[in-house]
Order: C-alpha cells, then sequence, then structure tokens
C-alpha cells in the first residue's frame, strides 16, 4: 500500500524522470509529500526514498538539513517572521515578539487550534518591505502589530485562503511539457 | 557625481502590473535577443558577454566570459542558475524572479545556446514559492512558442530546463553546496580544488553556475552588443547593476544604478532613490556588499559603486546590497544578529566556523545583555583571528568555503568603530539603546 496519493506519486515519478540521477528529486519529493501531509511523514519518507534507490535514513538525514522540510507536525499556516539585519533595523524584533504574546504561544509552537506554527526566520530577501512576513511562504508584505493580528484573523477565517493555500502547497504552476 | 540616464538594462518591464507575463514580454521585445542568439554561433555570442566584461552578479564578481571559455569543450555539461539569493539584506533577484521571469528565461536559453548544454538546472530558493511558479509559468510558456525545448526557433538546437525548489538553507548559495544539494544531499560545501565546478560540476561534469541577475543582462546585452554594455560604468565595473538598500532609509529598495558613476551618498540620500535617513536621524555606518561584507562609515560615503573602487577601500560590493544603520542603531546588537545568523547557518563541516560561530554569539550576547567584561573585546578579536588569520580583507581562509571567514566582518569593524559603544554596555550592564 503506498501513503502517497495515486496523484501524488504520479507527479513524484514525473519529477524524478526530469533528473539524470532520481537522487537529485529528493528535495522536491519532499516537499510535494508535505503538499499531502503539511509536513513530511515517516511514512513518505519510506516512499521517497524507494523511490530514488536511497535509504529511509538518508532521506530523514538530507530532509532534516533544510528549513522548510518539517519533521514534525505544523499548522496550517506557518508564519515566517524575519529578525535578520534589515529587519532587526525596522522592527522585526518587536514584531515577533508581538507575534508570541499575540498567539500566545513560542518561537517553533503551534497554536492549539492547529492553525499557527511561528518561526523566526532568516533573511527572506524582502528586505524593502521589512519587517517581512511570510505564511506558508507566500509574502504578505511589511507588518505592525495591528496588522499582523487582521492577518491571523483572517487566515482563522479562511479568507486569505485562495491567496496562501495550506502548508506544504509550495508550487501551484505544474510543468506541462513533459520531460525530455 | 550624478544619477545617470543610463538604459535600464533589467528593470525596464518593472512599471507593468503583468510584467511577467508572456504577452507583455513578446509585446516589448521579449525573445527577439534569443531568435538573433540562435542565428550565430555559439562562439559568437559567448564573445558578445566577453565584449560586455559582464561581471557576475552573485558576490565574488567573476567576469562571465571568462568562466564560460573555461569549459572544456565537446563534454556533457550543465548550466545551473544560482537563485538561491539568501544572503541578507540581498532581495534583487527576488525582483527578478518574480516580476520579469522571462527575462530570467530567455537569458538563460542564451546562456546555454552559447555553451551548447542540452540541460539547465533553475535552482531557486524554496521561499519564492510566488517566484517558482511564475518561473515554471515563463518556461511553460516559452516551451509553448518554440523558444525551448527541442529545436529553438527551428535552430536545430535543443535544451531542457528544469526549474529545481530549494528547501531552506543559507548555504546553498555557495555554488558547490548548490550543486550537492541539486544532487540530493545535504549542502556541504566542496573542497576547491579540486572540485571547482568547471572541472568536476554538477554530477562530477563540467558545470557553469551564473546568477540570476547575471542570466537577466543577456538579451540585452545581445540585441545591442557587448560593447554598448561595456560602455557604461567604468573600469572593470561594466554595465548596470542591481543595487538592494534596506535598513534606516526612507524609501528601501531595489535601484538599477550605471555602475560606478554613482555613489553611496547619491543610493542613500537623492529624493528618488533611498531619500535619506529615516525620522531625520544621522547616518552611523553601511554595509556595502551583504553581511559577509566589512562596514563603512560616513567617510566613506562618497565612493563609487563599483567593485574595484569598493575592494580598494576594504571592503566589497559583493551581492550589491546595502544596509543603512543610523544614530538610533545598536551596533552590538547589529553584529550579534548577523553573527546569530552565522552561527545557525554553519554547515559544520569545519571546525573553526562551527565553534567560533557559536562562540562569538555567546560573548556577543554577553556584552549585549549586560553582563560583558572589558576583557570580552579582545577574546572577540581573537576568536576572529582564529578563523580569519591577520582579520585581512579579503580574508585568509582556513576553511572549505569563504562563509567562515566572512564571519568576523561585522565584529571586527564594529569593534574598530564603535568600541566606546561596547565598552558603555560593559560599564553600564546595559544596552544603551533599550
Ligand atoms: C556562503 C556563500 C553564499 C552564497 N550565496 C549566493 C547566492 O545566494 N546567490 C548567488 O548567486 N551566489 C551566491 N554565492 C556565490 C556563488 O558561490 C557563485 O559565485 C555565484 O553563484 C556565481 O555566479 P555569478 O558568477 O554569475 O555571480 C555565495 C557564495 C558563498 C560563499
Ligand atoms: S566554512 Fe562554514 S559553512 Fe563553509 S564549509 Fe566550512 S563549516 Fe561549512
Ligand atoms: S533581512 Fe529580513 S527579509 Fe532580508
Amino acid at each position: 500500500m503506498n501513503h502517497l496519493s495515486p496523484e501524488i506519486r504520479a507527479r513524484a515519478l514525473e519529477i524524478v524522470a526530469l533528473y539524470p540521477d532520481a537522487r537529485s528529486a529528493l528535495v522536491p519529493l519532499c516537499h510535494l509529500a508535505q503538499e499531502q501531509d503539511g509536513w513530511l511523514r515517516p511514512e513518505a519518507m519510506e516512499e521517497i526514498a524507494q523511490i530514488v534507490g536511497v535509504t529511509p535514513a538518508e532521506v530523514r538525514g538530507t530532509a532534516s538539513f533544510y528549513d522548510m522540510i518539517h519533521l514534525e507536525p505544523v499548522g496550517k499556516y506557518v508564519i515566517s517572521i524575519c529578525t535578520n539585519i534589515a529587519c532587526l533595523l525596522r522592527g522585526g524584533e518587536d514584531l515577533l515578539n508581538h507575534a508570541q504574546s499575540s498567539l500566545g504561544i513560542g518561537v517553533g509552537a503551534t497554536t492549539s487550534d492547529g492553525m499557527v506554527t511561528l518561526e523566526e526566520a532568516e533573511c527572506l530577501a524582502d528586505c524593502g518591505r521589512a519587517p517581512c512576513v511570510q505564511v506558508n511562504h507566500r509574502y504578505v508584505g511589511s507588518q505592525t502589530p495591528e496588522s499582523f493580528d487582521s492577518l491571523v484573523e483572517k487566515l482563522r477565517t479562511g479568507e486569505l485562503s485562495d491567496s496562501i493555500p495550506p502548508h506544504g502547497t509550495l508550487i501551484r504552476v505544474r510543468r506541462n511539457v513533459g520531460s525530455r | 557625481m550624478a544619477i545617470t540616464e543610463a538604459p535600464k538594462i533589467v528593470t525596464s518591464r518593472m512599471g507593468y502590473e503583468d510584467s511577467h507575463t508572456i504577452e507583455r514580454y513578446l509585446a516589448t521585445g521579449g525573445y527577439e535577443a534569443l531568435r538573433k542568439a540562435v542565428k550565430m554561433t555559439p562562439e559568437a555570442v559567448a564573445a558578445e558577454v566577453d565584449a560586455a566584461s559582464l561581471l557576475g552578479r552573485g558576490g565574488a564578481g567573476f567576469p562571465a566570459g571568462r568562466k564560460w571559455s573555461m569549459l572544456r569543450k565537446a563534454q556533457t555539461t550543465y548550466l545551473v542558475v544560482n537563485g538561491d539569493e539568501s544572503e541578507p539584506a540581498t532581495f534583487k533577484d527576488h525582483l527578478l524572479v518574480e516580476r520579469d521571469p522571462h527575462q530570467l528565461v530567455e537569458g538563460v536559453l542564451i546562456a546555454a545556446y552559447a555553451l551548447q548544454v542540452t540541460k539547465v538546472f533553475i535552482y531557486l530558493r524554496g521561499e519564492f514559492a510566488l517566484g517558482l511558479e511564475r518561473v515554471q509559468q515563463a518556461l511553460n510558456d516559452a516551451y509553448d512558442k518554440g523558444a525551448a525545448g527541442s529545436d529553438i526557433f527551428h535552430s536545430g538546437y535543443s535544451v531542457d530546463v528544469v526549474v529545481h525548489p530549494g528547501a531552506g538553507a543559507y548555504i546553498c548559495g555557495e555554488e558547490t553546496a548548490l550543486l550537492e544539494s541539486l544532487e540530493g544531499k545535504r549542502g556541504f560545501p566542496r573542497i576547491k580544488p579540486p572540485f571547482f565546478p568547471a572541472a568536476i560540476g554538477l554530477y562530477g561534469e563540467p558545470t557553469v553556475v551564473n546568477n540570476v541577475e547575471t542570466m537577466s543582462n543577456l538579451p540585452w546585452i545581445i540585441n545591442n552588443g557587448g560593447a554598448a554594455f561595456a560602455a557604461l560604468g567604468a573600469g572593470r565595473s561594466t554595465g548596470t547593476r542591481l543595487f538592494a538598500l534596506s535598513g534606516r532609509v526612507k524609501n528601501p529598495g531595489v535601484y538599477e544604478l550605471e555602475m560606478v558613476k554613482t555613489t553611496f551618498r547619491d543610493l542613500i540620500y537623492a529624493p528618488v532613490l533611498g531619500g535619506g535617513i529615516l525620522d531625520g536621524n544621522d547616518l552611523k555606518a553601511f554595509i556595502p556588499g551583504g553581511v559577509s561584507a566589512p562596514w563603512f562609515g560616513p567617510e566613506h560615503l562618497d565612493l563609487p559603486l563599483g567593485q574595484d573602487e569598493v575592494g580598494e577601500a576594504g571592503s566589497m560590493l559583493g551581492s550589491g546590497s546595502i544596509v543603512v544603520m543610523d544614530s538610533s542603531t545598536c551596533a552590538v546588537r547589529a553584529a550579534l544578529r548577523i553573527t546569530k545568523f552565522f552561527a545557525r547557518e554553519s554547515c559544520g563541516q569545519c571546525t573553526p566556523c562551527r565553534e567560533g560561530s557559536g562562540w562569538l554569539k555567546r560573548v556577543l550576547n554577553r556584552i549585549e545583555s549586560g553582563e560583558g567584561r572589558e576583557e570580552d573585546l579582545d577574546l572577540l578579536l581573537d576568536v576572529c583571528d582564529n578563523i580569519a588569520p591577520g582579520l585581512t580583507w579579503p580574508p585568509q581562509q582556513t576553511t572549505i568555503c569563504v562563509l567562515g571567514p566572512s564571519i568576523p566582518s561585522s565584529i571586527h569593524s564594529a569593534i574598530l568603530m564603535f568600541r566606546d559603544e561596547f565598552l558603555h554596555h560593559v560599564k553600564d550592564g546595559a544596552c544603551p539603546y533599550a
């Protein structure tokens, strides 16, 4: 019994075919598994290992190197607040502190309703709109404490679900030209 | 100095809301350069790029034409495009990827043709979710129009371009780490020599790695000629360049400026550029080229934005990212935040980098929180000296990659420029800015 759905698995095999060496697809497949599950489940690691021809331990070891691959469940929305230099100079740390008290969770934790995970990010390459915030790796522009709270409210009510897909769905535009 | 009338080479479409679409791209001359290129010989295309003297825009500033000519001919080779953009305060490739993905794709196809490679990977940092979608859409459109894939524009030349998502690791911007990552491994930099990508790159094959902005310049160069590009700027710094301005300025943003003709003062203070310091404060210091670079003070404001000019003054233009600190900025806190970043992102292969960054972070943290001692300043410099012996710039390399030797830059600069401020923290037992 496969863990990945037939649709996701088919897409995984298409991705593998793009590379001269199947192992290159390891990280893209981790993203794909997160699209299905929101995080990288052990069952998914096993299946990815089998698809790209390495051991599950190698999948885990590689995945753990990358911040965007989650080895534990996360909320439907992962909010990343940058506190690196350009954002620090524009109130990034204050915003992160506000977010913690407003959400009632620490950095790295998830709200009890499973909606929001809070992360302190390194530079997200949006330093012109500091402090920079991403939700599920979608830029939402610089935030004040007030706008942050209303952003969270909108996430909770589902108002933003068109522009911000649930955690794990990274790319909604597919390669449509086959493998060549 | 002044802001020149140089053409916008890579930002000409940014005024359009739909700059990322194939319709807008075609309506503004898109893919003409590629059509022209595939009618030339690959050597002639490479010669134009050589004539442009285009310096790589990823940070190291190596001439693109020269890099290409290092590839052994008649080999399976790969072109890999570096869109990892994660040097803190760098956000120019973000703009190019999201707002003009076709220009990037066309540039990539021109480079691929010049190099005669049949497979290209565009590696984009995973946090560029929208950018990944836009570039994939641009590629889908390019295939559809016959600009990519088999027999492009009936030239007989075929190439496949794959977009590869990263997954959050700064070190993967270093080219050999990027190749490891692209091979499905952890992003551990490889030791050079022997692992220069041009010799032993992706899957052990000769590989060219170029930055997103480097590629995005190619359509203009082919349309207008390398000489027209080289006529802009001065000395080794030709053409225009994207400068990402951030921190305590009124108008942070990405500005395309002619190289060398504009100064840091223009960039930071001109009303149409940075617009001056926030709240009418005074400039305290600025970082001229990403957080790996040593800091400059107000006395450096009149330096031109040129690679050699900044290098000779003791720092680097690096990724073209300028961070402005003002009189409200705590130098200790700024250095601490940058050091925390390096400690978090060190891949851990080399002891000076792994251990040194952790040490430095702890000592700086102690000073910032008011628990430091005067001797801590010497301790900081001592640890810095262990990572980059002599504390020269460019640094001596004791490690596999240059992340390690870049760690001392901010600390060394902060202590040289603001020693009193460190001592204040120690004497007052608190941060004077808190
Ligand atoms: C620690 C480190 C991080 C780097 N990050 C990036 C990056 O994010 N993007 C980039 O294009 N180059 C980065 N570079 C430079 C690349 O190694 C390489 O020089 C560059 O991609 C070559 O392209 P170019 O010649 O077109 O500039 C980094 C280098 C180091 C040492
Ligand atoms: S210098 Fe640091 S980041 Fe570079 S290879 Fe060594 S440990 Fe890794
Ligand atoms: S420093 Fe925060 S996005 Fe760059």
